[in-house]
């Protein structure tokens, strides 16, 4: 144990001297940390707060792109900039929620069933394989229609249909740990179940669901705006980029500013975490790297 | 073979048996009065009240699924509100648009992608390589949304060489329904002016679709010909002195190809999601769009249709796939 440590140590070391090496990677890290500063302070540096709240102002709209509206205005003569400002925490804090409940549930289920193996596991993973026969998207979009509108009902529909790759993922390499000798000597020194999954093995399986999390808020962000797009969700007024996409859908091409601000935030967010994700897996799951 | 694809099909049943319990769960067991959605925002309290009636929603769980699963057997899905037609009619009509525009997509995917992959793969490492690592991770973050709304900005309304949206132009005859797929009905009665306009209709949905899935399969093709281009019987075929060129095409081609079909199997999922977007940005009047309207009509029992219906063509894209795997690899028809 002490001696495979240090390896270890450098092993991890040389990963991030990789992943500082690698210019994509650094450079979605760089945009997902600016897009989370923005979804922390977002209203307060919109240089319009009025307009989120729902002001509107006839006498300019559909101003083009300019110094005062740097994204322009839409048909409300809001401050495009102040909306797509507004709308990352919401679009990234869905994602983030739907990924870490979808993980949760998922790890929860995964483990049980990896764990204890025999009925259990066949009945859960025979509801895995049952929730996977249905696409998420039209699987959230159904469950969304049958709780309603909302911001709240949309992220439980997302994180229904988001959590059985986890629990894919967990069961298999619970199972694979389960009967390694830490585990054994652990439960011959009269460990319980809760104990066992909690201290021993979950921390071990734990990087490639990490891995799978990076990999996963840039298509939750992107599922959301879906969602947004479709019309089930998030309802205007509040900003939300597929939702700004879905209005503005009706003001091109003359007024083209109001749809492309709001659908290249949702391309760079997507873009950003998924090259973080794709530098993470490099960093911690060395056997993905080809 | 044979016995393979029987045994194939026959696990066709309890997975079907699986998606109508998770369809039936959505529709009854989640919070919310199911008579009063699938009644619609304006009905009377003696409209819900007959719903609930038809449902048997004071019966036992079990009946109530017996009741639900015999009707979809009767082809009883329900009525659409809106249209006030019962919905596997309304299914039956927008489907084969759906069809043509999945695999029109699908078609452009598979034929750009595992030939791009196979060259990524090929010149590894170097800048075509590089290339398309980068801009297929950019494709497959690209909203297809928001890709077939820069379409018709850039190809429909600024260059205007293709139409906007739709499927065929109005007031146009269409050709003699066979398959309802547009281009193949018209090849069929060998009109070629039909097929012509139908195609311009449908390149720019399909390619805005066919984007990410195309990413994908690069990427999966890209991987799984580096892992058997390491392989001892290639190379055994190197020192024997094959050409490079013979070796990629002739070996390592059919093996790497078995692996990304897998994937696309999963992907073809994502592609069926897609149809929802796509179809609402291009008014391409299939399953899909029939859904989103259903949605903000508050329409419930069509968006159940769709997914049903979505979720069985999932099931069976993979069944055929999984069949085409065994084609190619004799190994696969084991397991």
């Amino acid at each position: 144990m002490s001696a495979s440590l240090p390896r270890r140590r450098s092993g991890l070391r040389r990963g991030f001297y990789r992943f500082r090496q690698s210019v994509l990677s650094m450079a979605g890290l760089a945009v997902v940390m600016v897009l989370l500063l923005v979804a922390v302070c977002g209203p307060w540096i919109a240089p319009y707060p009025q307009d989120l709240s729902g002001a509107v102002h006839t006498a300019i709209r559909f101003q083009p792109p300019g110094p005062a509206h740097w994204f322009g205005t839409n048909e409300l003569g809001q401050d495009v900039f102040s909306l797509v400002l507004a709308g990352t925490r919401i679009s990234l804090l869905s994602g983030i929620a739907v990924v870490a409940i979808g993980s949760a549930v998922g790890v929860l289920i995964g483990a049980v069933a990896g764990f204890f193996g025999g009925l259990i596991d066949d009945g859960l993973m025979r509801l895995v394989d049952l929730v996977l026969t249905i696409p998420s998207l039209i699987l959230a979009m159904a469950v969304a229609a049958a709780l309603g509108p909302g911001i709240v009902n949309m992220i439980a529909a997302i994180a229904l249909s988001w959590w059985p790759g986890y629990a894919r993922l967990v069961r298999a390499e619970v199972m694979a740990k389960k009967n390694e000798a830490f585990v054994v000597a652990s439960t011959a020194a009269g460990a319980g179940v809760v104990r066992l999954l909690w201290r021993h093995i979950l921390p071990n399986v734990l990087s490639p669901v990490i891995v799978k999390m990076s990999l996963d808020v840039g298509f939750a962000v992107l599922t959301v705006a879906s969602l947004g797009f479709i019309g089930i969700g998030v309802r205007p007024p509040a900003a939300e980029w597929g939702t700004l996409l879905a209005v503005a859908r009706g003001n091109i091409p003359d007024y083209w500013w109001t749809a492309i601000f709001p659908g290249l935030a949702i391309f760079l967010a997507v873009f950003a975490f998924n090259l973080l994700g794709d530098g993470l897996r490099d960093l911690l799951d060395p056997k993905a790297r080809r | 073979m044979l016995v393979f694809i029987v045994r194939r099909v026959l696990l066709l049943i309890p997975v079907m048996v699986g998606l109508t319990l998770l369809v039936f769960a959505i529709t009854r067991l989640l919070p919310g009065d199911p008579a009063r959605l699938a009644a619609g925002p304006n009905a009377s309290p003696e409209q819900i009240q007959q719903i609930a009636r038809e449902f048997g929603l004071d019966r036992s769980l079990p009946a109530q699924y017996w009741a639900y699963a015999t009707g979809l057997l009767r082809g009883d899905w329900g009525m659409s509100i809106y249209s006030r037609r019962p919905v596997l009619q309304d299914l039956e009509a927008y489907l084969p648009a759906t069809l043509e525009l999945v695999l029109a997509a699908m078609g452009l995917a598979v034929a750009l992608g595992i030939p791009l992959g196979l060259l990524a793969a090929a010149q590894r490492n170097r800048w075509p390589d590089m290339l398309t690592s980068v801009v297929s991770l950019g494709a497959i973050s690209m909203p297809r949304f928001f890709l077939g709304l820069l379409f018709q900005l850039c190809f429909a309304m600024a260059l205007g060489w293709l139409p906007l949206g739709g499927r065929f132009p109005l007031g146009e005859d269409l050709p003699a329904r066979v398959s309802g797929l547009l281009t193949i009905d018209a090849l069929l009665a060998g009109d070629l002016h039909a097929f012509g306009v139908a195609l311009q209709y449908l390149t720019l949905p399909a390619v805005a679709m066919s984007l990410s899935p195309l990413a994908t399969i690069v990427r999966m093709m890209r991987a799984s010909t580096i892992e058997v281009l390491h392989q001892d019987y290639v190379t055994t075929e190197r020192a024997l002195g094959l050409s490079r060129r013979l070796i990629l095409l002739k070996y390592v081609l059919k093996n790497a190809v078995s692996a990304t079909l897998t994937v696309i199997g999963l992907y073809f999922g994502w592609l069926l999601g897609g149809t929802v977007l796509v179809e609402t940005v291009f008014d391409w009047p299939g399953i899909g769009l029939y859904a989103t309207s259903a949605v903000l009509t508050q329409d419930f029992m069509p968006i159940v249709g769709v997914t049903l219906c979505i979720g069985t063509l999932f099931v069976v894209g993979n069944l055929l796939i999984d069949i085409a795997i065994a084609q190619l690899n004799p190994r696969a028809r084991l397991r």
